[in-house]
Order: structure tokens, then sequence, then C-alpha cells
């Protein structure tokens, strides 16, 4: 019972770092219908920033992490003018392949700045165990999941209580009537942008701080893994995202636990086939017919 | 017009980062290096030239770039003691990038280019094994200082290496885990995409079955990065001992999140672990690895190998370095018993060879494979102390 206790805290850890990154994924769809390929590298940018923001100014773990995600969000305002703005009024395909360019180009630069080796993260959390009711549980681990509903909870009232926020759902449900009530088109996408960078970032930290590395193709693996689980739960919707990274994380530690490691990624990805062809809308999402 | 200004410019911005990264990666490539150090006398006729190859650029450069130092160590003090034959040696450099078509590609020049007397390398198992059948069929006298894959030196009589076999190591492991440390539990956690690892896993797994039990024998690929929930199911049988055949980004991935779940394990590794006190000395503390040989060993020839090393190139060997310079030597010794540069000849004089080198006295088996000594190598206060060194046969 506490084994299955402790792989049950273990999968919501993984499955709240995919839950992060699937944020990022599902709010720019929702507002551009663009899926945003290079999220995975904005995660890696944002880990490469918190590293050398440790390195080089030796803040604590907080300062770091909101440093590195305000960084992370002006990254994904320049991406997203530089980039996708010009496509705005281009076929869906260009703005998606432009996007795939543009994870390319993010991870090469990463490489000739920083290297392709991987660098060690410096323990921002002390490592220890923890010992909860006769359940050993890591300090990382803890402080992954609480962050991570922290900041799913404070994105939650943003959304639901402030303008901009409104402006958001607004941008997503109808962008021309939402120009018509005078609603700063531009300018909601861009927040969109920064808000899901810096979420990708925290995810990015909090993965280099558990897995104590930091390489130029780290986004790639969690990147596609939080796609998946943002398509589980319905791409563009903000709930399933949440739901989609727990459920891929728990099935991820399942088949890693009771199955076999080598078996936990072919099942992850399986998911996403699965949900292609019997619920290409994802668990949350309903059926609606495309505006042609 | 404006936006297409824009992205001709991000087109522009993407081919060049592609081609800086190209780039990186080549400018180092093929480079022949010059004698370590020049007589000025041109009487003892050309230098003797042994290649070298070995990944120098890329992803697993440092490798290659250490064994290449001690081979070019070796190779100055040779010199400097008059040489082989009254000539000099130069140890000629090619870049493999760890990459087999490369490999294939720098043996050829070595050989017709600048033919070279006898080899040096591959370094990795895998571009040595994609240059073994050329090399057998030219009969070059070919010695890897570092590749541990059992199928190279396997039916191919003018090939040796200086580093013990994937095998012969991880069952070393599994005895020195069961009479040295007591352990009558192990479970042992591997790398199912590297054939090392994985030679290396399935070793200890069967030589230790003789002693204890293997409770885990669980795989991971090389994207996994989280092991919490095989470690929590490995922690569920309480083993007394680990054993992580893997390189040290891996191990140091793994020993992390080890020390965060508090698993109350000692954990055993390979001759990739060396170097682990670099960046995980915290977590590698305590810990044993199998290796070829051990700084703190006492012995002459060591202790000469790590000030010289430490003089020419301002930090300290690793266990790969110590390959490469016994490998030099002890090709240097063969061209010299040989008597001449004659191929087979070396060949032959390579096989009878028995040498006094840093990574133990060697002698060859029939295969071309090294009967010593390893060294087991405990990590205490971010150090390598020699635990013991086992010889089992």
């Amino acid at each position: 019972m506490t084994l299955l206790i402790q792989q049950f805290i273990n999968g919501l850890s993984v499955g709240s770092i995919y839950a992060l990154i699937a944020l990022g994924y599902t709010l720019v769809y929702g507002i551009i219908k663009l899926i945003n390929f290079a999220h995975g590298e904005i995660m890696m940018m944002g880990a490469y920033f918190a590293f050398i923001t440790v390195i080089t100014m030796g803040l604590p773990f907080l300062a770091t992490l909101i440093f590195s995600m305000v960084l992370a969000a002006l990254l994904g305002i320049t991406i997203e003018t530089v980039a996708y703005k010009p496509l705005r009024k281009a076929p869906r395909i260009s703005a998606l392949i432009t996007a795939i360019g543009m994870s390319l180009f993010l991870q090469n630069l990463a490489q000739v700045i920083f290297g392709a080796d991987p660098k060690v993260m410096p323990d921002l959390i002390p490592k220890r165990p923890i010992n909860i009711a006769g359940i050993q549980i890591g300090t990382v681990t803890i402080v992954t999941i609480i962050l991570s509903v922290f900041f799913m909870i404070v994105l939650d009232l943003f959304i639901k209580n402030t303008k901009p926020g409104k402006a958001m759902r607004a941008v997503s449900e109808d962008k021309e009537a939402s120009v018509i009530m005078g609603i700063n088109v531009n300018r909601t996408i861009s927040i969109t942008f920064a808000i899901g960078s810096a979420l990708g970032a925290l995810g990015g930290v909090l993965y280099s701080v558990a897995y104590t590395q930091v390489y130029p193709t780290m986004g790639i693996m969690p990147g596609l893994k939080a796609f998946v689980a943002a398509v589980l739960g319905g791409i563009g919707l903000i709930p399933g995202a949440m739901l989609g990274g727990f459920i891929i994380g728990m099935v991820e530690t399942v088949s890693k636990a009771y199955l076999s490691s080598q078996w936990s990624d072919a099942i992850v990805f399986g998911i996403l086939i699965l949900v292609l062809i019997v619920k290409p809308t994802g668990i949350l999402g309903k059926n609606e017919r495309e505006k042609v | 017009m404006k936006k297409r200004i824009l992205a001709l410019l991000l087109v522009l911005l993407l081919v060049f980062s592609v081609a800086l990264t190209g780039c990186s990666s080549n400018e180092e490539a093929p480079e022949g290096e010059e004698p370590a150090e020049e007589n000025g006398e041109e009487a003892s006729g050309d230098p003797i030239k042994i290649g070298y190859i070995g990944p120098l650029t890329g992803d697993y450069s440092m490798y290659g770039e250490t064994t290449k130092e001690g081979a070019e160590l070796a190779a100055e003090e040779i010199n400097a003691a008059g040489g082989v034959l009254g000539r000099d040696i130069e140890i000629i450099s090619y870049d493999s990038k760890g990459d087999k078509t490369e490999a294939v590609n720098a043996y050829n020049r070595l050989r017709d280019r600048d033919e070279m007397t006898a080899l040096v390398g591959a370094t990795f198992s895998g571009t040595t094994l994609s240059i073994k059948e050329i090399a057998k069929g030219d009969g070059m006298p070919m010695l890897s200082p570092t590749a541990t894959h059992l199928d190279v030196t396997l039916d191919a009589p003018n090939i040796f290496r200086a580093c013990f076999t994937d095998p012969y190591q991880g069952a070393t492991a599994a005895v020195f885990a069961a009479d040295n440390l007591g352990a009558e539990k192990a479970a042992v956690l591997y790398n199912i995409e590297d054939p090392y690892s994985e030679g290396l896993a399935e070793a200890f797994n069967e030589k230790f079955q003789e002693y204890g039990e293997v409770t885990n024998y669980e795989g991971y690929t090389k994207n996994d990065a989280d092991f919490k929930t095989v470690l929590t199911k490995i922690a569920e049988n309480d083993p007394d001992v680990l054993y992580l055949p893997d390189y040290i980004a891996k191990v140091g991935v793994i020993l992390s999140q080890v020390e965060e779940l508090g698993l109350d394990v000692v954990a055993m590794g390979a001759d990739g672990w060396d170097g682990i006190e670099g960046d995980y000395a915290d977590v590698a503390e305590g810990h044993y690895f199998t290796n070829h040989f051990a700084k703190t060993d006492e012995s002459e020839i060591v202790q000469n190998f790590l000030s010289n090393y430490n003089e020419k190139w301002g930090s300290d060997p690793t266990a790969l370095s110590a390959l490469g310079y016994d490998a030099v030597y002890m090709m240097a010794k063969a061209i010299e018993n040989a008597g001449s540069t004659d191929s087979q000849a070396i060949v032959d004089a390579l096989a009878a060879i028995e040498i006094d080198g840093v990574t133990g006295n060697i002698v060859f088996d029939e295969n071309g494979d090294p009967l010593k000594s390893i060294s087991i190598i405990q990590v205490i206060d971010g150090k390598h102390v020699l635990a013991d060194k086992v010889s089992i046969q």
C-alpha cells in the first residue's frame, strides 16, 4: 500500500511538470490555433536562464525561478512578434512549419552558445527524503507539486477574474468579434505567449532541478509528452491540459512501476494515436464542427 | 514587403545557426599532430607514424581528447628517451566524431595518405568494429586503447586492445560485491540502448547469481530522466548493491535521485564512472566502481605518469589517458622487438609482449585481450581511493 502511494506521488510530480508545459501548448492553440512546437525549447531556455542566474548571481531558488520566468516570457513575446505575427493571415500550415523551424533554431542556438554537453544544475533545493506517515518523499518532489498547483490556481484566477484574462477568453472564442468590442488582439496574443512561456520555463526549471541537468535537447521529450497531454485533455482547453498532464504522468509512472521502463514511452505515444482515432477533441473537448 | 524581408531574415538566421553548429564541430577536424619533440636531427630518418582515431569533437569529444593526450605524452617520453629503432615516433590523430563512417574514412586516410606503420585506435567499440574488417584485410597492427566490446578482437589476429572487456569487468564487479561488500541481494539498472551498458549488466547479472539473488534487472532508455519510479520499485526489495553500468551524465542523474529518495544501498559502476567526482562528488560519495587504474596507486610508474601528465596538459589524467599512454608504449615496444616496421613482424611481437603499464602488468591472451588486474575504486571525500585490486580468470 505504501508502495502504491509512493508511486502515486512520483506520478503526480512528473505529471505536474507535464501539465505546466501542456498549458503553454493549449493557451497558444486556444488563441491563434497554432501548435507551438518551439514550446519545448522555451522550456529548455527557461532552464538555461535559471542555470545562468544561479551561476552568475547565486540567487536563491524562488528569485531564480521568477527571474527565469520573466526572461522566458520576454523570449516568448519576441518569438511571437518575429516569427508568428507576420504569418497571422497565412495558411495554418505555414505557421506550423515556422514553429518547427523555430524549435530547431533555438536548439542549435543553445548548442552554439552553451555547448552540447550537459551542465549540472546546482542544488537549488536541498535534496533529502522526508518521512510522512511512513512514506518517503523527496523534497524536490514536494516542491514541484506545490509550485505547479500554485501557479495553476493563479492562472485560473487570472483568466477568470482579470481584464486581460477575459480578453484572452474572448479572443479565443471569436477574434473578429473581440476586435469589434475594442479588445487589443495583438496585445492579448502577446500576453498569452508570455504566460505560456513563463509556465514552460517554470516546468523547465523544476525539471532541471529534479533531474540535475541542463542541455540543449532537454526540451524535446518533455515537450512531446506535454503535447500528448494537451491533446489528450482537449487542446485549447485549460483544465484539459492540467488533466492530460496528470494522466500522462500517472500512465508513465504506472507503466514503469508495473510493466517496464522500456514500454512507458511506447504507451504514452500510443495514447496519442488512440485519442486521435477515438476522440480527436480530447477528454474534455466537445465535438464541434469546424467552421470553414 | 516588410514581411518578406523579415521572413528572409528569419530564414537566413536559421540557416546561419545550423551552419554555425556544423562549423563548430568541423573546425578541428583532421589535424596532423606535430611530433611532440623535435630534436632537429634528420640523421635518425623519418619518424615512424602511428595513427590515432577517436572522437575529438562532438558529444563524446572528452573521451577522445583525453585518450589522445595520454598517447601523445607517451610518444614524447619515448622520443626523449631515444625513440624506436633509432627513429622518432609521430602520432597522427584524426577525428571520428564518434561516427562509424568517419572512422572508416580516417582509417583510409591514415593508411593511404599518411602511410602509418601501426594504428592505436579506435577509441569506442562501435567505431573500432567498423574498421575491424578493413584492418584485418590489411593485416595492420592495431591496438585499441579503450574499445571494451567483446567482438573487437575476435577472429582478428592483428587486433589487440589495452583495456579489459565488458564481460570481464562486469563479472569482477559481481565478485567484489559478493566477496568484499558481503552483498546477498543486488539490483541492476542499465541503459538498454547502449551495448556497453547492456554487456556489463548481463555479465554482472550472470556472475552475481552464483553468489546471491538479483532482485531487479531493469532497463531504461537514453531519454529517461525520471528514475524515482523504478528506484521506488527497487527499494521495495531492499538490495545491498545497486549496479549502474553507464556513463557519468546518466549515473549522476540516477545517483541524485537515489540520494533524494534516501535509498540505503551501495552503488557500483564501471569505468564509465571515471571522472564522476567532477560534477557529482556529493552523490557518488562512498560508492564503488571498477577502473583501469587508480590515481592513489603508490607504484612508481603510476605516480610518474600522473606528474608528467599534469605537467604537460595541466589537468589530471583519466583512465582513458592511462590506456592511451599504455597503448603507445606497447606499440613502441612491439616495433622495437620486431626490429622493423613490417606489419606481420609487429603483430607477432605484440602477441608475445609483456609490459608493466600504468594500467597493470599486461600480457595478451590468444584473442589479443589483455590479462590484467582490475582496480576497484571508492569515491571518498570526492577523491578516488583504491579499495582493492582484483583479478579473476
